[in-house]
This record gives C-alpha cells, sequence and structure tokens, in this order.
C-alpha cells in the first residue's frame, strides 16, 4: 500500500457552544485511527492560532460578529473542504433566537437591565469584535463544500464523512444520520 | 367521439391503482398504500393546495394531487428525482421563511415538517434565512400559538371549521405578509373557544400550535419520528395522540 500523505484538518467554533467539538470527541479511540490519516493544524484541539493551508475545515457555529466573518474568510481561503458542521453553522441555530431583537434590546437587556449590575453600560471596549445585526448561516457568508446537520452531529457522523473523505469517496448522509436536534 | 376508458384505474410512477369517482389523486393514493410527499393534507378534511409538497406531473403537466380529481387513465409520475429535488425546495423555503430551530423546539421528533425534511434529504436551508420577527400568544392557559413555526398549511383553520365546528382560526393577509390569525376581537387565543381536545388545537404539522405541559413528554428515541418515517401512510392517528401524551 502507497503511504498517502496525510490530510490537514482545521476546525474552528464561531458563534456555537463547542457541543460539536464535543461531539467530535465523542468519537473516543477512533480519532487514534483518523490520524494515521489526518493531521491537525488550527483547532481548539490544537491551541495552534494561524491557520495554513488545509484539506479540510470544520466550522461549528453560526457567524455573530466582525471577527467570525474574518474567521470564516480565513477558513475559506485556506480550505480545500469547508464543511459546515452543527445547527448553528447551517442556519443558525440557538444563537439565531437573537435575530428576534434588536442588536440594541439584546446588548441593554444584558448589560443595563440586567437587576444588581454595577455600572450598567454597553461594553465598548475597541478590542471587542463588533456584533452583526443578527447571526447568519456560514453559507450566507462564504461557498461551503458540506454540510453536516445535528445539534451536534453525532460521532458516528464524523467518523463516516471523515472516513469517506480521507478513502477519497463523496461523503453522503445517511439518512439514519440526518438528524436537525 | 371520445370516450372514458371503462376501468377506473390511474398509473403512477408505473404502477396500476384503483380510483372511485370524486376521489382526488391523493385520496386514491393514500388508499393503495402509494405515499405522496404532503403537509396541509389530512384525510377527512377538505384539500386546499396550499404546500404544493404533493405536486406530481400528470400527464407531463404539473399538478397538486390533493386537489386534483382522479380520472381514469391519469399516467401519474410522482417519485422521481426532479419531483423530490422541487419539493426539497420547496421545504427549503418552508423552513427559511419561518423560524425553525429544531434543537430548541419542543415538537422536535415529533415534526412532519422536519421529517419530511429528513425523506428529502435536506441538509441545509440553501436560501437566505429570513428570521421574520412574529407575534407569539402564551395568553390561553393550555394552547400555545408561537406563530414562528406556522407555515400557513391552515390545518388548523380547516380542522376548526369542518370538525370542531368551530372557527378559531383564519389566515389573513397574503403572500409574505399572510399570518395566521385567532378569530376573537382582541385577536388573542385565550378568548376563542378552542380547547385542547380539539383537532384544531393538535392538528398542527409544526410546532406552532402546542399543548402547554406536554413538551419532551417523550424523551429522544420514543418520539413519533424515531419510530416512524414520514412516508408510511397513516400516521395521522398517531400525530393526534402524540400532539397529546397523556392520551397514548
Amino acid at each position: 500500500m502507497t503511504h498517502k500523505p496525510k490530510l490537514k484538518l482545521a476546525t474552528t467554533s464561531l458563534a456555537g457552544c463547542f457541543g460539536c467539538h464535543m461531539s467530535f470527541l465523542d468519537m473516543d479511540e477512533r480519532i487514534v485511527e483518523l490520524l494515521e490519516h489526518i493531521e491537525f493544524d488550527r483547532s481548539p484541539f490544537t491551541d495552534i492560532k494561524q491557520l495554513d493551508h488545509c484539506d479540510i475545515g470544520l466550522i461549528e457555529g453560526g457567524v455573530c460578529n466582525a471577527e467570525n466573518v474574518h474567521v470564516l474568510r480565513t477558513y475559506r481561503a485556506n480550505c480545500r473542504i469547508l464543511v459546515a458542521v452543527g445547527a448553528c453553522a447551517i442556519n443558525g441555530g440557538v444563537p439565531a433566537l437573537r435575530n428576534h431583537f434588536s442588536l440594541k434590546e439584546c446588548l441593554e437587556e444584558a448589560y443595563v437591565k440586567t437587576p444588581d449590575m454595577i455600572n450598567p453600560h454597553i461594553p465598548d471596549d475597541p478590542e471587542l469584535p463588533l456584533l452583526l445585526d443578527k447571526v447568519y448561516p456560514v453559507h450566507e457568508v462564504v461557498k461551503i463544500d458540506y454540510f453536516l446537520p445535528g445539534c451536534p452531529p453525532s460521532a458516528d457522523t464524523f467518523y463516516r464523512f471523515l472516513s469517506e473523505l480521507i478513502e477519497g469517496k463523496e461523503p453522503q448522509i445517511g439518512k439514519v444520520e440526518l438528524r436537525y436536534d | 367521439m371520445v370516450t372514458e376508458p371503462e376501468s377506473k384505474f390511474i398509473r403512477i410512477d408505473d404502477q396500476e391503482i384503483p380510483f372511485v369517482h370524486g376521489q382526488t389523486i391523493m385520496d386514491a393514493t393514500l388508499a393503495a398504500g402509494v405515499y405522496i410527499p404532503h403537509l396541509c393534507h389530512f384525510p377527512g378534511i377538505t384539500p386546499q393546495g396550499n404546500c404544493k409538497l404533493c405536486t406530481v406531473e400528470v400527464d407531463g403537466k404539473p399538478l397538486a394531487a390533493c386537489t386534483s380529481p382522479a380520472a381514469a387513465g391519469q399516467r401519474i409520475r410522482n417519485n422521481t428525482p426532479e419531483l423530490n429535488e422541487s419539493r426539497k425546495a420547496l421545504t427549503q423555503m418552508l423552513f427559511i421563511e419561518g423560524n425553525h430551530i429544531c434543537p430548541s423546539c419542543e415538537k422536535t421528533g415529533n415534526c412532519p415538517l422536519q421529517a419530511m425534511a429528513y425523506h428529502l434529504g435536506m441538509l441545509h436551508g440553501h436560501f437566505p434565512a429570513q428570521f421574520p420577527v412574529r407575534e407569539v400568544d402564551a395568553s390561553h392557559p393550555t394552547i400555545m400559538l408561537d406563530r414562528d413555526r406556522c407555515i400557513l398549511c391552515s390545518l388548523c383553520v380547516r380542522a376548526s371549521r369542518e370538525v370542531d365546528g368551530k372557527n378559531v382560526f383564519a389566515i389573513a393577509g397574503r403572500g409574505t405578509h399572510a399570518s395566521l390569525i385567532v378569530n376573537t376581537a382582541n385577536g388573542k387565543l385565550v378568548d376563542s373557544d378552542i380547547e385542547p381536545s380539539d383537532l384544531a388545537a393538535r392538528i398542527c404539522p409544526v410546532g406552532a400550535i402546542l399543548i402547554k405541559e406536554h413538551g419532551y413528554d417523550a424523551p429522544i428515541g420514543k418520539r413519533i419520528f424515531d419510530q416512524h418515517k414520514i412516508n408510511e401512510i397513516g400516521l395521522e392517528k398517531i400525530y393526534i395522540a402524540g400532539a397529546k401524551s397523556d392520551d397514548s
């Protein structure tokens, strides 16, 4: 068997809860098996801060602020295959529940109207990324190649998807694995 | 002179099925155990052709199966890749035109819209999400109305009028301004005569009308579409029972 170079995999979480990353880890010892074929680049698993050119980028979470847009565009520019992972990346998910309200209402509720606040005011530190008016699905900002639905997608879904990519097949989401919750 | 063929059969995807005078294509196919995807149709309630998921090609022409009468000799295409792609696009539109956040919805697992999307292999909404802001009516002590999830199928409107003998709901407005309204002076559900046992309160195919205090009664794995597929014929009784789980 010829020795193929390992695929480079990067992951990130935008406006998400890291549940998709936790589900990825639920592959347990199968991750060791995958590591014979893939290596991690930038990811919360590696704590690498800079993104190199990668084969696969997994995006968890929707797009809620300017930094999310920047990170997402960086992933698109550097990843051959970009994957929207989980409900938040695909349709905004639970963070998109804030889309019912204006940004002003959200910020005032959190930082001004909350009882017992000391010095209630909306944070304005220039280092804080600017919030977008709404939480957006990632495919409304960049082109996405594959979608893994679920909240989160199961470990089996991750495993099968990555195994098929490693084998050079077109990944399919089976009807059993297709869940939105 | 053209004469009607004597046999009362229609042919759907190369399967010949019988029908009786007055049946629609949907009635005849359901009776024969053939599934045509649908969300706004419910046996025994006057069809309205709202969702258009049941669009089939009848002698090459697209028609809603729920409102089109069966006629002898019709050649119908139903389960084709083209029609199912169109149905998927329609389902995607239903998702993006409302706020269908499955992980936070108590109807998840019991929701025919969600199950339809699974059936059609929908992986994403495709179209730009509209995130509409719609009014929630929690005024009634036992029934909740969350318009975020309403797909304007009008099953509740028809069930209330035709089965419950009431007139609780109506669709007001047109196009993107259409919305489900309550026929009371202040538009609130609390002033209506709806009751949890009414069909209108239990027929909703999404989580727009919910019976309060029954959310998440069934754990994941025990919900309707954990155990059934949307293309099984005759699930309606299970939907209705599932809408109020202490009956089951």
